[in-house]
């Protein structure tokens, strides 16, 4: 046979550049950060992001590599997290004897993970019979049944209240209590780059391969000797692992799941954070998870009108980034290495600006908005300026600056498709 | 006369009230090129998806290499070897030249569903993906995402995954149609040298890559076969030539010539 193999394939130092080098420099991050003097509450935010990290991740083996749109992935989070908050109370009763009593906290992802499969093996298997819409609508039934069926059995789910444990039982692993928030960190930390690694790995697999396949053309897949519901069936298992990864992770950091951790809301919570970070790309919900925690936990604390916000964002992504904060950023880099930087420097400064002005007019009239019709009479003050909803001042900068704007913007659009 | 690679017999096809196929009978011989021609609407492409499994026959039997195919999912019937083009090019648009091959290859290579391999580390794989896009041609691209690629080289990259997987029996689905006359005549070339020593069943409208590939060749007429023969028999067929009125009579004399 002849072989140009050294055309085809990306050569040791591509591979590792391009494989190895993001995952190295990852693993240090994540080593450095408890170093930078970060407050406890600054770690717990790390630690949320970390599991949603794993979380979008396996949600996007779904919808970005299979092509499958889930309503419901929560549930795979959330019965591997149950799962978990159960063995860190099987592991405070057993006190040290039996199985449970030698099972150390640390290893509780890895019990997640087998829920999920599991969960995923057994809702998959009717769900994966059909691709787009009909998937859709039964991950949206599972989600809704899964979280009803919650509430009505309290023994497992603990009711309103749900069921909580204790992450400081068991037997210790490499000497961690598991106690301090530093400590979970680095279980977090752990698991996040092993869900991490392990994620892209199959993406490389020809399980993996094939899911993109079949996202591209189911039909074709057939004629290469496959069946498209076997392989959605087998990548939707693992998607639901990982998922029940991320739950085990989530046990131990929070110590407490409810039967809400399985609904439809933090299902579409991470279908936002997923597609806001970028399908397309591998990194994508890595960005979207940092992103959507990190406003989550901060934005809340400056204003009522985040979830707004969020919509705001998510809605602009889907019609004019659909490629995500991936697209945006590995777009900046291309354009920084090429000859045409200077001028894409020049327009990219002109679309911040269209932004800035168009975001200005949104953030006064949300803000002035709520205020004024929850009644309490509070008044939106910026920098010292009182905008209350009857001001002429109010409506000047709710109105021209969004038109500014968006001229601004629609400019920088019509000179890029004549160029 | 040994086994024959593929088998339709009294094969009918009915969508509701409509009979498409009406009692197909056809034998292919084992390394025989076969092209089934007829005007449009006779059925053809119906035939094609019949015998990949892509349609379940109303009744009849179809049979490859002596097994029954008939209504078998599209999948098995990939795996007992044969595989099939498209007339529009049916390929993973997202994905590289590189990459469509090498999925084309993964169930023949034995990679099966597997999930605790890697791709790139089967040496065979790599150098089957390089061995297959060298033959057709597309080595060069082999990193261009397969929607960008010219439309001659998507139906080259068509016939390329068809190819791939090592079947014994391919079925082409009007490979050059909207081709050029210069692309038409390299696909030909490509078509002759990719399918040598297997068999190879052709639907298409071009009577000069007909005329110019077949061994035998079967005319489908309003879901029935009307003649099978050699070259030379089918153009001097009157019940073929009063099948084909007016320019499609023509472009049989032509092809005949060409």
């Amino acid at each position: 046979m002849t072989t140009n193999m050294t055309t085809l394939a990306p050569s040791a130092s591509e591979k590792f550049t391009q494989r190895a080098l993001p995952f190295i420099l990852f693993a240090l991050l994540l080593i450095v950060i408890p170093f930078i003097g970060v407050s406890r509450g600054t770690l717990t935010l790390f630690n949320h992001i970390g599991i949603n990290i794993v979380f979008a991740l396996s949600y996007n083996m779904l919808l970005g590599r299979a092509g499958l749109l889930s309503f419901g992935h929560a549930v795979y989070l959330g019965l591997g997290g149950y799962f978990c908050v159960h063995i860190l109370n099987w592991i405070a009763d057993a006190d040290g004897s039996g199985f449970w009593g030698n099972v150390p906290v640390f290893s509780l992802p890895i019990f997640g993970f087998a829920m999920g499969a599991l969960a995923g093996a057994i809702i998959g298997w009717p769900s994966c019979r059909r691709a787009g819409t009909a998937f859709a609508m039964i991950s949206l039934g599972v989600a809704e049944l899964m979280s009803t069926a919650a509430f009505m059995f309290d023994s497992l789910f603990g009711g309103e209240m749900g069921i909580s444990g204790d992450r400081m039982s068991g037997p210790k692993f490499f000497g961690l209590s598991m106690g301090p928030i530093e400590q979970v960190y680095y279980f977090i930390a752990f698991w996040t780059l092993v869900g991490t690694v392990a994620m892209y790995a199959f993406t490389r697999t020809p399980l993996g391969r094939l899911s993109e396949a079949t996202r591209d053309n189911a039909e074709r897949v057939q004629f290469i000797g496959y069946d498209p519901t076997r392989v959605r069936y087998l990548v939707f298992i693992f998607a639901g692992a990982f998922a029940g990864m991320a739950g085990g992770m989530s046990a131990v950091q929070d110590e407490i799941f409810t039967p809400d951790s399985l609904s439809l809301i933090p299902s579409g919570a991470i279908l936002i954070a997923t597609y806001i970070g970028g399908i397309r790309f591998f990194a994508g919900p890595i960005f979207g998870a940092i992103l959507m925690t990190y406003m989550g936990s901060n934005l809340s604390d400056y204003t009522a009108g985040w979830l707004l916000y969020l919509g705001l964002m998510f809605i602009s992504v889907v019609l004019f980034v659909p490629d995500g904060i991936a697209g945006l950023v590995f777009g900046f880099w291309r354009g920084i290495r090429s000859p045409g930087r200077y001028a894409l420097i020049g327009k990219w400064i002109t679309q911040i600006l269209g932004l800035a002005l168009v975001a200005t007019s949104v953030i006064v009239v949300v803000e002035v908005a709520y205020r004024w019709s929850d009644g309490y009479g509070d008044v939106f003050a910026p920098f010292g300026f009182d905008l209350p909803h009857n001001g002429a001042l109010t409506w000047v900068i709710g109105t021209l600056p969004l038109l500014a704007g968006i001229l601004i913007l629609r400019r920088v659009k019509r000179t890029e498709s004549e160029a | 006369m040994t086994e024959a690679a593929l088998q339709l017999i009294d094969v009918h096809k009915s969508f509701g009230h409509a009979k498409i196929i009406q009692g197909l009978n056809l034998e292919v011989a084992k390394g025989e090129r076969h092209a089934i021609i007829g005007p449009n609407g006779a059925g053809k492409s119906t035939c094609f998806n019949l015998i990949s499994g892509r349609f379940r026959p109303t009744s009849g039997r179809i049979l490859l290499n002596g097994k029954e195919v008939g209504g078998k999912p599209a999948f098995e019937v990939n795996r007992l070897g044969l595989s099939r083009s498209f007339q529009v090019s049916n390929i993973f648009a997202n994905m590289t030249v590189r990459e469509n091959v090498r999925c084309s290859l993964l169930y023949s290579q034995g990679h099966g569903y597997a999930f605790w391999r890697n791709v790139g580390s089967s040496r065979e794989l790599q150098e089957k993906t390089a061995w297959v896009l060298e033959r057709v041609g597309l080595i060069d691209k082999a990193h261009t995402p397969a929607a960008l690629l010219s439309y001659a080289d998507q139906r080259t990259l068509e016939i390329a995954m068809t190819i791939a997987g090592d079947a014994d029996v391919i079925l082409l689905d009007e490979p050059t149609a909207g081709m050029s006359h210069s692309e038409t005549e390299y696909a030909v070339e490509l078509i002759r040298k990719a399918t040598e020593g297997k068999t190879l069943v052709i639907v298409e409208h071009d009577m000069g890559v007909v005329f110019g590939l077949a061994d035998r060749i079967s005319v489908l007429v309003y879901g029935e076969i009307i003649a099978t023969g050699k070259p030379e028999e089918i153009r001097g067929d009157p019940k073929v030539r009063s099948a084909y009125l007016g320019d499609d009579a023509e472009a049989l004399t032509l092809g005949g010539a060409a």
